[in-house]
């Protein structure tokens, strides 16, 4: 039978990962790079984009420094200085941004970076060109607070695009590659258009496998997703704060 | 990697918040409402074929603070056996990590709503008696609500009164309950929820926090819960919101909220609107009851403990409840007036 065919249960609670917050003070120095390199993969994309934006920076200028900020944020051990209990780590790595902007334009001092961080691929093209598909109005991104909703949008497209990307992965390894291609085609290529009536008749399956199969992908996605951001806080609470951020369950 | 539309965010956001209930004996039916640490759904129980209510965490985990209290809410419940109080009749971990409970579902309308068509003011009094009843019970219980307002109060089809959302509750030592024997709901600190979809004004918000901080609804907290006093909190604090409850349900406004018009309410009921919501908690009743018999004396005609009465008052109260009487009499010796006013002519 192709895992395609749906079957409720199974496949859930693979153990959650170590917070990359803790890692990041390990003494193992394997250990410390992969957190480096989950938290680099995180945010690099909201970073680079908020350069642009809040700083109005040329794309040339805006990778320099982000790869800059992320090589000083490993050289200064910033990370080791993030305290869970004042702040949460995206609103710590916004200001350090803003902080490490500021002081690079004042010394003058900045250089051309390659490659500070380590394993991590930086596409800048496709994040100038997502900045052009966000279409956001610079006149309304002028307020401390739309800055950090700015960064915020940034954070949970990344973290989303991480955890699609996570399941792609998962779907093909499970011979689920229709089920990802479900998803796909409804949940993040849907218009008002799509239906799952549909993709039953596109795929030349029933209602019900269409219904089970987005179900199932829709949870894993959840689990995917939530798994990552436990990763990226340092405690439970900052998690609990973070997911309901992330997934908008605060704000309905 | 691929690039994620806004709209294809909003989707992701909306699947995820569909709980799991593979291996569960119910299915999902509507999204009802959401609240501070959760989404509440009509559920079909597959089993006992019957709706639910199932109210569930965003966030998996057992072991976290909103767990614990959404456990301990199930819990509280479940210890509470009344019918004003809302029956609880599951509770567990979905499929997906999150910890769910389900309870009766209740069909009506929100106190706030329901009030609207309920013009009587002796009929709203019945209806607040109602709500007394189910809170006296629970501090008999050894519970406190700490949340009492319109919107957690559900009034029933049949007129039937329940009071809901009992997640801020607190257990008092002294009580007899089982459920005085869970954890300290002030061991834990929680987030400030925003105010709920169904939220018609700012007076709904709903703020919790842990120990010592505050906790309740502005409008209907009392001084010293907003104080975050909680140590101090007994069942005088449920008293005052119970107070400005009753100020709502004659007058429409909560407690603090000026009025656009002027609203009079009756000296008495006034006066036991400003004994239940007095400043000091040893200035209010001492218990439920005592303000619910207040409320039936009232209704009875009879003087109230919360007001004294000026001879005036006296003489007024009298007069309306025996005004059918005093109507008679007095018909009777005007007839006897006339009748020897025109034998002496």
């Amino acid at each position: 039978m192709r895992q395609d065919d749906f079957q409720p249960g199974g496949d859930r609670f693979p153990p959650t990962r170590r917070s990359v917050i803790e890692a990041v003070g390990s003494l193992d120095a394997e250990e410390r790079e992969r957190a480096l390199e989950t938290i680099c993969t995180a945010y690099w994309k909201p970073v680079y984009k908020y350069v642009r934006w809040r700083w109005n920076r040329a794309p040339d200028a805006a990778q320099d420094l982000t790869q800059g900020f992320f090589a000083e944020l490993l050289e200064r051990e910033l990370l080791e200085k993030f305290d869970s209990n004042k702040s949460r780590l995206r609103t710590y790595l916004r200001v350090c941004a803003d902080s490490f902007v500021m002081n690079e334009d004042k010394a003058s001092r900045r250089q051309k970076r390659s490659g500070g961080i380590p394993h991590v691929a930086l596409d800048f093209a496709a994040a100038e060109e997502e900045l052009g598909a966000t279409a956001i109005d610079p006149a309304k991104i002028a307020s401390p607070e739309s800055l950090e909703t700015f960064f915020e949008k940034e954070w949970v497209r990344s973290l989303f695009a991480l955890a699609v990307e996570d399941l792609r992965k998962s779907c093909e390894q499970r011979e689920r590659a229709r089920t990802f291609r479900l998803f796909e085609a409804y949940d993040l290529e849907g218009n008002e258009k799509s239906s799952y009536e549909q993709l039953s008749k596109d795929y030349g399956i029933s209602l019900a496998d269409v219904t089970n199969a987005l179900a199932w992908a829709r949870r894993e996605f959840r689990r995917i997703a939530l798994d990552r951001l436990r990763e990226l806080c340092a405690s439970e609470e900052e998690f609990q704060r973070e997911a309901r951020a992330a997934f908008g369950w605060d704000a309905k | 990697m691929k690039f994620l539309s806004n709209r294809a965010l909003e989707r992701l956001r909306e699947g995820a918040e569909v709980p799991d209930l593979a291996g569960t004996r119910y299915r999902l039916l509507d999204r009802i409402a959401r609240g501070g640490m959760g989404v509440v759904y009509a559920a079909q129980d597959e089993n006992l074929q019957r709706r639910v209510a199932l109210k569930v965490l965003d966030v998996p985990g057992g072991d976290g603070d909103l767990a614990s209290r959404l456990i301990r809410e199930a819990r509280v419940l479940a210890a509470l056996e009344h019918p004003g109080i809302v029956p609880v009749h599951d509770v567990g971990t979905l499929a997906d990590g999150r910890v769910f409970y389900t309870m009766k579902f209740v069909e009506g309308q929100r106190l706030d709503k329901y009030i609207e068509s309920v013009t009587a003011v002796p009929d709203r009094l019945r209806l607040f008696l109602r709500i007394c009843e189910a809170v006296a019970f629970a501090h008999a219980r050894g519970v406190l609500h700490r949340d009492l307002k319109p919107a957690n109060i559900m009034v029933g089809p049949f007129g039937e009164v329940l009071v809901m959302d009992w997640g801020l509750a607190k257990i008092l030592c002294s009580g007899d309950s089982n459920a005085a024997r869970s954890p300290d709901p002030e061991a834990t600190v929680f987030e400030k929820p925003k105010p709920s979809a169904l939220s018609g004004d700012a007076t709904e918000i709903s703020v919790v926090t842990g120990h010592g901080a505050i906790l309740g609804t502005p409008g209907y907290m009392s001084p010293e819960q907003a104080r975050g006093d909680v140590e101090l909190l007994d069942a005088r604090s449920d008293i005052y919101s119970l107070g400005a409850l009753l100020r709502f349900i004659l007058t429409g406004l909560p407690e603090g909220v000026s009025a656009p018009r002027v609203v009079r309410l009756d000296k008495s009921l006034a006066a036991i609107c400003a004994k239940s919501t007095a400043a000091s908690p040893s200035d209010r009743y001492p218990n439920v009851l005592g303000m619910a018999l207040d409320i039936s004396r009232y209704l009875d005609g009879l003087a109230v403990a919360a007001h004294q009465e000026t001879l005036l008052e006296k003489a007024g109260r009298f007069y309306r409840r025996y005004r059918f009487f005093i109507l008679l009499i007095a018909a009777y010796l005007a007839m006897r007036v006339l009748i020897l006013l025109f034998l002496h002519r």
